[in-house]
């Protein structure tokens, strides 16, 4: 057995003061956003899917059962840290008690990646549990570069940074989003989490072209990919809303993008996020299996795993 | 042009307040002030927070409905953001509030049967620990028994209502149909604690909480079941702490 099976078979072993367990990294296929309404149909049916992404806020308890499913599942499929809570956009000092508890979580669990939003959600005042949009300037992008180089060390590891939907602009945005991903990612070493659909809920509400989005995107730091489903509404001026709900299955314009952003950046590791309005795992599956036929579809090379063996 | 701290401060202050003046800061598609798309902000805020508590509080939210649940919570979201990113741990000043939400009044055990969703949420998410079987007990000699001192599983929680709360509690989390309840049937103490995998919630003899709580404290067996007067019942408040698996060692 090698050393890395081994690891797996016994989550404890191989963990010394170095943190020295290798983690398995997340594979080029689909992925699901892992949810409790799922943990006993994923532990006994084992479905082929290729990893698991979990929002590490909501395994910051102590022990109890949210830890025994997660260390169930993590030692059978590989896990991605998907954190919704660090406000790397904030103006204030990042959290260090958060930071640490990060640190553990990632000690623990030895995701293959961790990844975050370039967006805020502390103040003051306290936690506002969502991802706010950030002014795009050249004094934002110096103070989110520091952050992003603080996490990466903190962490001892490198992270992705997602791209956010969002719903308003702001007047003293002078750099696009694509420009300020791609000039973080190469101050701070940073890879970058494509989400097409919040691409294609931002273009919608802002009034530009997704595909154009993507064709400026800095694809060679892109390592993982997001698909997930919106909402679609009205602004006052009866123009197009759409919300980044994550209570859908991914729409088609969404899967069309998913394509184009494949053939540009390579086969990836593709998440399917359902986030509220849980369907039954069927579900979910469905939708995992479409990306992973998207992937080969747009990659047959890649994924012709047995003829090219010997 | 703003500092950072200067737009969070103001994008915080409209998220907040719906009389806060429009943001001129912030733009829509067209460059107009687009009050819809703000609310997108306000709302997720607002909702997501209202949905954590509801996950917390299932049988305060069955027990008054939820219309009236999230109306409730939404003024409690008003008042307190969380104070960190860890959702599991808001809510604790949930009960307090309740106490304090004049359209609840009409309810006055409202508070204490969230006292109980709290606690079981706690436990769910506490640390893992040990728990005595009767048998590890059994070996010390009865006479030793009144000096032992104990350590209690980190999920252990005991509360004591006025009010028969858990009973209300009990049929509010469990029952198909609500079964009514005889609000002069007396106070009721309750025992919550998570020995394996499964939160459990007992009923505790009266003084028991009390008892509970001195052990905690350190107090030696005989010296806690002392201080709660005569009619405390210590054979059953013993037989439910090792049954819910509360006592994880002891020592003298
Ligand atoms: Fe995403």
């Amino acid at each position: 057995m090698t050393a890395q099976a081994e690891a797996r078979r016994d989550p404890t072993r191989g963990v010394g003061p170095s943190g020295a367990r290798a983690e398995p990294p997340i594979p080029a296929s689909a992925g699901v956003g892992l949810k409790p309404a799922h943990y006993r149909d994923i532990l006994e049916a084992r479905p082929p899917v290729g990893w698991f992404e979990v929002h590490p806020e909501n395994y910051m308890g102590a022990g109890g059962p949210p830890h025994r499913y997660l260390e169930a599942v993590r030692e059978r499929y590989p896990l991605s840290l998907h954190g919704v809570g660090l406000s790397i956009g904030g103006a204030q000092p990042l959290d260090t008690a958060h930071l640490e508890r990060l640190a553990a979580l990632v000690r623990r669990y030895q995701p293959g990646l961790f990844s975050e939003h370039l967006a805020w959600s502390t103040h003051t005042t306290g936690f506002l549990n969502d991802l706010l949009p950030l002014p795009y300037n050249e004094s934002t992008l110096a103070h989110v570069a520091r952050h992003v180089s603080q996490v990466q060390e903190c962490l001892g590891r490198t992270m992705l940074l997602e791209n956010p939907a969002t719903y308003l602009r702001f007047q003293d945005s002078s750099i696009a989003e694509t420009e300020f991903l791609e000039e973080l990612a190469s101050r701070t070493g940073c890879g970058l989490l494509l989400d097409v659909n919040n691409a294609y809920v931002s273009a919608v509400n802002h009034g530009f072209d997704a595909a154009d989005y993507l064709d400026r995107f800095p694809m060679e730091f892109v390592q993982e990919i997001h698909v997930a489903g919106h909402v679609r509404r009205l602004d006052d001026l009866d123009q197009p809303l759409l919300i980044d709900s994550h209570d859908t299955p991914v729409p088609d314009p969404v899967w069309i993008l998913l394509e184009r952003a494949l053939k540009q950046c390579g086969p990836q590791p593709v998440l399917v996020e359902w986030d509220s309005d849980i369907p039954e795992w069927a579900v979910l599956m469905g939708q995992a299996e479409r990306a992973q036929h998207t992937l080969e579809r747009c990659h047959p090379a890649a994924y012709r795993h047995h003829a090219n063996a010997c | 042009m703003p500092t950072l701290a200067e737009t969070q401060a103001r994008f915080v202050a409209a998220l907040r307040n719906r009389d806060t003046a429009p943001l001129p800061l912030v733009l829509g598609r067209d460059g107009e002030i687009p009050a819809l798309r703000f609310d997108v902000y306000r709302n997720n805020v607002h909702v997501s927070l209202v949905n954590a508590i509801a996950a917390a509080y299932p049988t305060v939210e069955r027990l008054v409905g939820p219309d009236f649940f999230r109306g409730m919570a939404r003024v409690f979201v008003g008042e307190a953001l969380p104070q960190t990113p860890v959702l599991l741990d808001y809510g604790a000043g949930f009960p307090a509030f309740i106490e304090r939400f004049s359209p609840a009044s009409t309810l006055p055990y409202l508070a204490d049967v969230a006292r109980i969703d709290w606690a079981w949420h706690r436990a769910y998410h506490a640390a893992e620990g040990q728990s005595l079987t009767p048998r590890d007990l059994s070996a010390v000699p009865a006479e030793h028994l009144g000096g032992a001192r104990f350590t209690l599983h980190p999920s252990v929680q005991a509360l004591a209502s006025p009010w028969p709360s858990l009973s209300i509690w009990r049929t509010n989390r469990h029952d198909d149909e609500v079964r009514s309840v005889n609000l002069r049937a007396g106070g009721e103490e309750t025992l919550v604690s998570r020995p394996g995998h499964e939160v459990g919630v007992w009923h505790l003899p009266n003084g028991g909480s009390r008892f509970l709580h001195r052990l905690l404290a350190g107090e030696t067996l005989s010296d806690a079941a002392g201080a709660t007067g005569a009619e405390f019942d210590l054979v059953t408040t013993l037989q439910t702490l090792l049954t819910s698996g509360a006592i994880a060692h002891y020592r003298f």
